[in-house]
């Protein structure tokens, strides 16, 4: 059976075991569609949190960045990680312990004010379509590169396939498909991770491959023979960076904290019985993601080191099958400068922009492409970083089905994400906006369908920033966590952790926080972006790391506000003192 | 987090957000040990020895800091299991 066809029988089992759970599973209420009934397993929970936060991204470019970036990928790792700990720590329990649906429930409720909520709201509004808006073009180019349709129509695919179960099944159908997704993404990653660690290092583990010898008789351990390799083709080491200190330091901050105030990460722990489970679902979640994300290191240096060895120096005439049927699917050029038909890798771009193919090939056989060379440097290859995790199947000679795996793997982690976005986003539509604040005296029966009419709008309008992604979707996702780790967190730690925080100081510090890092990331991704350099950086902080002077910011603005405005009613000291004691949250539902 | 919030709160659950903060504020500056620490202000330091094939710096940023949240969050969540039976007060 053709590896094409193989890929066609994943994905549609893949869908069919989607489809099959939203209808098994389809909510009758709003707290279902909500909250999934507030009963979901703890470790069920942690491994559908783990599919949510888990993206295209993650699945397939995350592994490849680390191995052109080194040391300084670092900054994904322990900010992707590390987050789980803020949260699990110092927010989930107490939330879940307040017991309703949102983070603009709390917000509002806590700093008693409707417009509180409302810019809690407004927060979670720009975050969550800032991040969707990269998932659905996501879906798109998962599609389009393993099932042979274009981008537009992968993406109206993918919005058929949400749209049925985030919008039948609300909380409770995306939780159990959720689940589903994360076991096919998982596997998909790892059964050519294993191969590969086996293939270069001789151990099948690779979290140990990565710190053992190479298999080929040098000695040498994995690290210190990619260092070597790496310097004498003109490359810095790969266990040192290029970016400082203070910017991987802050970096890291934003994403970390970033990923504790994502309200459809923070929504996850609504889903669970008690305020413990809460704590302890966030440990799941972290050893269902850590699997991933300790494996990622390991087949980036895997992969770079076996690209270094196979491509540079070798003829095009002798390029490994992987090189030739990636350069077919456009992620790779070889543009042969020095016209030896020899390919040579080295440090800096082969040339300006992604390749323009002309169609023609050149005299060594390889596609040729129209883009003016770089002539400062020698490098001649082209890799789009996708190809790290992409190609692995075929680096490790591993059979038709694994390639397939793969694709179904990479759509789950796409469709995952984007329905976790998209149910925030209804929620904070027909809950927070409609029933908490326009309409109170609307039905259950009525905010239900607002719910389910909010979530098909945010679906149209996710995939039309999908179908036509506006040219910043690509500069922005940083966008996300920057924002929300300058907005919200602070304005919930401080209500659970404060007693005297009071609205006036919520609400300015939000704005502030959310204004001043929006401005910093606009300047410098959009309205100036050749100013992008170390030099004009504040302190020397890159607009992906600026969120973490945005919160500073957020809290100096709420203490200072707060001082000078009259303190919290009564009723709120014992709100707080409720939410921190676990005993009393409200019992699990039956499913 | 302040005590004056604690003591306003009184009796057993006064002591139980006490002992809560301090085991926060522990597990809070291993978290930021093992990362900012030891994978990025320390690096270099850490980097001149070897665990296996890593140098010990970039070790703790792209493995070790994600075996210790894992296992923070864990203790964490079983420590607390523990002061809210003694403070009567678990869920």
């Amino acid at each position: 059976m053709s590896t094409q066809t193989l890929i066609y029988i994943f994905v549609a089992a893949s869908f069919a075991l989607y489809i099959g759970i939203a209808v098994w599973t389809r909510a009758g209420s709003t707290k279902e569609f909500y909250v999934a009934g507030g009963g979901v397993h703890p470790v069920v929970n942690g491994m559908a949190t783990a599919a949510d936060w888990m993206s295209a991204a993650s699945f397939i470019s995350m592994a490849g960045l680390i191995a052109f970036m080194g040391y300084d990928g670092s900054v994904y790792l322990m900010g992707w990680t590390g987050g789980y700990v803020v949260l699990a720590l110092l927010l989930a329990p107490y939330l879940r312990k307040f017991g309703q649906f949102t983070v603009p429930d709390f917000i509002g409720t806590r700093y008693y004010s409707k417009v509180a909520r409302t810019v809690a709201v407004i927060c979670l509004i720009f975050i969550s379509f800032t991040y969707i808006a990269g998932q659905m073009r996501g879906v798109g180019i998962v599609f389009s590169r393993f099932l042979d349709v274009s981008v537009e129509l992968g993406v109206i695919i993918g919005m058929g396939i949400v749209f049925f179960y985030a919008v039948l099944g609300g909380m409770k159908g995306i939780t159990y498909t959720q689940v589903a997704q994360y076991c096919v993404l998982i596997f998909a990653y790892m059964v050519p991770a294993f191969f590969i660690s086996m293939l270069v290092t001789g151990n099948p583990i690779p979290q140990i491959g990565l710190g053992s010898t190479v298999n080929d008789g040098s000695g040498m351990y994995v690290l210190e023979k990619l260092d070597q390799s790496l310097q004498m083709m003109g490359f810095g080491p790969y266990t040192d960076g290029s970016k400082s200190m203070i910017d991987v330091f802050c970096i890291t901050a934003a994403l970390m904290i970033g990923t504790a105030g994502l309200p459809h990460v923070i929504v996850r722990f609504f889903t669970v019985p008690k305020a413990s489970d809460a704590r302890k679902s966030a440990g799941w979640a972290l050893v269902f993601i850590a699997l991933l994300y300790t494996t990622a290191p390991a087949v980036a240096a895997f992969a770079r080191l076996n690209f270094n060895e196979t491509v540079n120096g070798t003829a095009y005439a002798e390029a490994p099958g992987w090189f030739t049927n990636w350069e077919a699917n456009n992620l790779i050029a070889f543009d042969d400068k020095n016209g030896d038909g020899v390919m040579t890798v080295a440090a800096g771009d082969p040339f300006k922009g992604a390749p323009e193919y002309t169609g023609e090939r050149g005299p060594a056989g390889n596609r040729l492409v129209s883009n003016e060379s770089v002539t400062t440097n020698p490098n001649e290859v082209y890799l789009d970083r996708d190809i790290i995790v992409l190609a692995n199947p075929e680096i490790a000679n591993l059979p038709g089905w694994v390639i397939a795996l793969v694709a179904a793997g990479g759509l789950a982690a796409a469709l995952s994400t984007a329905a976790g976005l998209l149910l925030v986003i209804s929620t904070a539509v027909s809950h927070d906006l409609l029933k908490s604040t326009f309409r109170p005296d609307i039905s259950e029966k009525g905010e239900l369908l607002a719910a389910r009419l909010a979530a098909t709008a945010a679906i149209v309008v996710a995939g039309v920033l999908g179908i036509y992604p506006p040219g910043w979707v690509a500069q922005v996702v940083a966008f996300a966590f920057g924002l929300a780790a300058a907005s919200l967190f602070p304005a919930i730690f401080m209500g659970i952790f404060t007693k005297s925080m009071n609205k006036e100081g919520a609400i300015c510090g939000m704005v502030s926080g959310l204004v001043f890092t929006f401005l910093y990331i606009a300047y410098f991704k959009l309205w100036n972006p050749d100013a992008n350099m170390a030099e004009n950086w504040l302190l020397g902080i890159s607009p992906e790391g600026i969120g973490v002077i945005g919160m500073v910011i957020n809290f100096a603005v709420a203490v200072a506000v707060m001082k000078l405005t009259a303190s919290p009613p009564a009723e709120i000291a014992r709100l707080v003192d409720s939410i921190r004691v676990p005993r009393g949250a409200a019992s699990a539902q039956d499913h | 987090m302040s005590d004056d919030d604690a003591e306003a709160a009184g009796g057993h659950e006064g002591a139980y957000w006490k002992a809560n903060i301090r085991l926060l504020l522990t597990l809070m500056t291993i978290w930021f040990t093992v990362s900012f620490g030891f994978g990025i202000l320390l690096r270099d330091f850490l980097d001149q020895f070897m665990l296996g094939g890593f140098p010990l710096g970039f070790w703790f940023a792209q493995q070790g800091s994600i075996y210790v949240f894992i296992a923070l969050v864990f203790f964490y969540a079983w420590r607390m299991k523990k002061i809210e039976q003694r403070y009567d007060l678990d869920d």
